[in-house]
């Protein structure tokens, strides 16, 4: 199957998101915009490390540098902190997970994950659109 | 499956959301819900984001999430039995049903409702193989959207070896493959397989007046 992505760009995708951006030059490698890893992951590059909401993790060094020129080698850091990351090169695809720890970490914290999801007619609905109502999240398939 | 208990209990600040894991989207779950007639939301899940969130494996299964957005009841199936006892699977069905009648009236008195301390005692261990699983099965129904059906299956089968406890991920691919493939007899020798090994397809919810079933 042939991709339909131009030669000079690559499709990134994570549980939030799914960007186009440009290819670099070492296609073995991911680099974006923090604004770009932040409105994929939900991760923000901060004096601290890498944060998000209140958890941070410094960045880990290494031989060759994460951040050059404002731009953040997504595919070394989450290599790094060992977090699910995928590459299909044949068909210019990434996928950037979340770390096993942090879901976890917030499914020990008890409080219920957001999510937004469509209905049968294309709506968004927010799990916290029905804060106030006791809710029964229930699953199902047609299969 | 759920709309006679929401009719009874909606007036009460209850709220039933469910949420299909179906990739093939929409067009797969409208029949469904549609004859149905649900008043409750209905959402479509096509990359299983919710079984990421709360760490499921099967389907039906349900999360209790009290006002304030915390989990009383985590993952659990939702009174579901696969027997040849009929009237241990309507009991099952009904003492689940009784007790989230009990919960929506009693809130945190009720006896179902768990301790932050028994909550997370029941909570599943997320490892780093299901994490890496749910990435494999998000991009491979990314490409099976595209129509990139063996590269998509590559992933998916990725995300079955790396999640083997997952049925969800298993039927799931086979449904991918073909729309009746999810019950078909390599589902049946998985079944099998695992029972031998002592996995249950659907375990008990751990319920006071299911103990002795």
């Amino acid at each position: 199957m042939e991709s339909n992505t131009p030669e000079s760009t690559v499709q990134v995708l994570s549980t939030a998101a799914q960007l186009v951006v440009p290819r670099h030059a070492d296609a073995g490698a991911l680099w974006l915009s923090a604004a770009k890893l932040h409105e994929l992951t939900g991760w923000q590059l901060k004096p601290e490390g890498l944060c998000k909401d209140d958890a941070c993790v410094p960045l880990p060094k290494g031989e060759e540098p994460i951040i050059e020129a404002g731009r953040v080698c997504a595919s070394r850091l989450w290599e790094r902190l060992e977090r699910p990351m995928l590459h299909d090169a044949a068909r210019s695809v990434w996928f950037l997970g979340e770390d096993a720890k942090e879901r976890a970490r917030q499914l020990a914290s008890l409080e219920a994950p957001d999510f937004t999801l469509p209905d049968i007619e294309g709506k968004l609905h927010s799990l916290s659109d029905f804060r106030g109502q006791k809710v029964l999240l229930a699953t199902w398939a047609s299969w | 499956m759920w709309q006679a208990l929401f009719e009874e209990l909606q007036d009460q600040g209850f709220m039933v959301v469910t949420v299909a894991m179906d990739s093939r989207g929409v067009d797969a779950v409208r029949g469904p819900i549609q004859r149905a007639k649900t008043t409750y939301t209905s959402l479509v899940d096509r990359d299983h984001v919710v079984a990421e969130l709360y760490n499921m494996v099967n389907v039906p299964q349900a999360v209790w999430i009290d006002e304030s957005g915390k989990i009383v009841r985590p993952t659990e199936v939702s009174g579901f039995q696969v027997s040849f006892n009929l009237r241990k699977v309507q009991r099952t069905r009904r003492h689940y049903l009784d007790a989230i009648r009990d919960w929506v009236e009693k809130g945190h008195e009720s006896e179902h409702v768990f301790s932050e301390a028994e909550a997370r005692d029941h909570l599943s261990p997320f490892t780093a193989e299901i994490a890496l699983a749910h990435a494999n099965f998000h991009l491979g129904r990314y490409l099976w959207e595209r129509g990139d059906r063996s590269e998509a299956a590559r992933f998916l089968c990725n995300a079955v070896e790396l999640h083997p406890d997952s049925w969800n991920f298993f039927r799931q691919m086979k449904n991918l493959e073909h729309i009746l493939g999810s019950g078909g007899p390599a589902f049946l020798l998985r079944a099998r397989r695992r029972s031998k090994q002592g996995q249950a397809y659907y375990e008990l919810p751990d319920m006071a007046m299911l103990r002795e079933s």
